[in-house]
């Protein structure tokens, strides 16, 4: 592996502007490719990442993405830890509604990138935060 | 369990003194064991190697197979075990290539005994139980990579892509279509559509025996992507049963076109596209 | 920031995305192109996404929002040029991009437009009782 991304040691890109959503796409790129995750595998989770990025920058004020390769001893996988310590989400249910938006945009942000990796798991306090963390493994 | 240094040596010494010997021996009980599937010169030269690599560990005061030294070890065993899986022994087989160096090395040892005899032939011993557990797991991956590269080469197998006219391709399927093959299908069909610049495509179903939901999905998001890059799909062959199953399980094919036959489907596109049919001109004539 | 070239061919406007947009590059290109379609008075519009390898809401937002304008503006805009992975992505996305022509390449999209255009010549031609020559 020439891109510095090992097994356990993960990269973090912090997500303050919207050039930093772009890097984020492109070190999960890198990342994907690493672990020969196949083509559409790698695009739905780079859209994944990017939808989740710019969440974490228009609603979470900025944050980070937390880029890691994973192994389930049979699988290798790509897993990002999405953080910020925003305002939080305060009806959880309703933001995972497809076609529910605050931010005027399509509202597919979260429910689409659930549907795009294998494991999506979100943790969300009113006042305090969220953290959402995605996987995608390979076949 | 570990190997100390002066045991490592002991044993690279006991390897180099009675190479002759124990090679022999080991090759012999190997190939009782394998009944002449692989020829003598063939094993005496893969004990060769493993004998060489073990008395370089040995020197090189390998502790555990697992560590630094133990490298060259394990790569000849890996090699030789994948080998053996490629070659369909099976993985006792492959494993008593490593046992059958204790029995040798238990008779070597019991006609030399010293005081450390026992001691060294328990830690050889465990060095052995890992080589052959190791031996064990390289067979058992390799065959894995081995299942999944003939299904793979049967899923390209299974679903050809076709161009049937200027412009139109084809995808005829057989067979039972689980998830993971509709999806292989739904990738190849895309890529030939934008390899080929055709923007027509003919989904031909009439040799799929059942369609449930999650293939019917599939077949459908097929559809949709196909229209977001700029092509038209078609589906041709429903049979009776799968129109009736489509139907009971409310999945909606929408504007989709469908026709019975490929040929319906090929006539149905050629129109759309203005060529002259046969089937076209009586019907105008009338 | 940087800024997507936009060219004029002929009576269309080629623009070849070529490069990982930021939102705000895309906001730019949807502003450049609607001044672009006034300045030239082009009626074509073909947004080549062959060297994009992921669209995601908000590109497909853009699309959809530069097609709408252009439509007002009296011309039609066609998506040429997206990758197999890409379709199969924002199917599962959810994204239907509505509203928005698509075909597989350049060549085909410059068809599309052409032969579009052409409908509409025929009819004004109806409309006075003239023969055109259009071809689709």
């Amino acid at each position: 592996m020439t891109t510095g991304v090992d097994l356990g040691v993960p990269s973090t890109q912090a997500i303050r502007s919207d050039e930093d959503v772009v890097r984020v796409r492109q070190l999960v790129r890198t990342t994907a490719v690493a672990v020969r995750l196949s083509l559409v595998d790698q695009t739905k989770l780079v859209t994944a990442a990017s939808e989740l990025a710019r969440n974490t920058l228009i609603y979470g004020g900025g944050g980070s993405a937390e880029v890691s390769t994973v192994s389930d001893g049979r699988r290798r996988g790509v897993r990002i830890v999405f953080a910020d310590e925003g305002p939080g989400i305060p009806d959880l249910d309703l933001a995972l509604t497809d076609g529910y938006t605050t931010g005027g945009g399509l509202g597919l942000g979260l429910s689409g990138a659930r549907r795009l990796v294998d494991d999506f798991d979100i943790w969300t306090a009113v006042g305090e935060g969220t953290r959402i963390t995605i996987t995608k493994w390979s076949r | 369990m570990a190997l100390s240094a002066e045991q490592g040596d002991r044993l690279a010494h006991l390897l180099t003194e009675h190479a002759e010997r124990l090679t022999s021996r080991w090759t012999e009980i190997v190939a009782g064991s394998l009944r002449g599937r692989l020829s003598r010169a063939e094993l005496a030269r893969q004990v060769q190697e493993l004998h060489r690599a073990l008395i370089d560990a040995g020197r090189q005061g390998v502790s555990d197979l697992a560590d630094e030294h133990g490298g060259e070890l394990r790569a000849v065993l890996s090699e030789l075990s994948t080998n053996r899986a490629r070659q369909g022994f099976s993985a006792t087989e492959t494993a008593i290539s490593v046992f059958a160096l204790k029995d040798s090395l238990l008779e070597l040892m019991e006609d030399e005994k010293g005081d450390n005899t026992l001691r060294d032939f328990v830690a050889y011993s465990a060095l052995i139980d890992q080589m052959g557990l190791f031996t064990f797991e390289t067979f058992v991956r390799a065959r894995e990579s081995l299942i999944a590269d003939q299904a793979e080469q049967l899923l390209e197998l299974s679903t050809p892509v076709v161009k049937l006219w200027e412009g139109v391709v084809a995808v005829p399927l057989v067979g039972t279509l689980d998830s993971a093959r509709a999806q292989v299908v739904m990738e190849r069909l895309l890529q030939t559509l934008v390899d080929t610049g055709s923007p027509y495509a003919i989904i031909d179903i009439t040799g799929v025996p059942a369609v449930d939901t999650q293939v019917a999905q599939h077949i459908l998001k097929t559809v949709v992507a196909a229209r977001l890059m700029g092509a038209d799909c078609i589906i041709s062959g429903i049979r009776p049963q799968i129109a009736q199953t489509i139907v009971a399980l409310g999945i909606e094919f929408g504007d989709i076109a469908t026709k019975a036959s490929l040929a319906d489907a090929l006539r149905h596109v050629l129109r759309m596209t203005g060529v002259e049919t046969p089937a076209r001109r009586p019907r105008r004539e009338s | 920031m940087e800024r997507v070239p936009i060219l004029k061919i002929g009576d269309i406007l080629l623009v070849s995305i070529q490069v990982d947009m930021s939102d705000q590059t895309a906001i730019q290109l949807q502003e450049d192109l609607a001044e672009r379609i006034v300045a030239t008075g082009c009626h074509g519009v073909i947004i080549d996404i062959t060297a994009l390898d992921i669209v995601d809401s908000f590109v497909g937002r853009m699309l959809s929002t530069i097609a709408s304008i252009s439509k007002v503006l009296d011309a039609e805009t066609v998506v040429v040029g997206m990758r197999p992975a890409v379709a199969i992505t924002l199917v599962e996305l959810g994204l239907s991009l509505n509203g928005i022509r698509t075909a597989l390449n350049v060549e085909r999209g410059m068809e599309l437009i052409a032969a579009s255009r052409a409908d509409e010549w025929d009819e004004a031609a109806d409309d006075e009782g003239t023969e055109t020559t259009a071809t689709a």
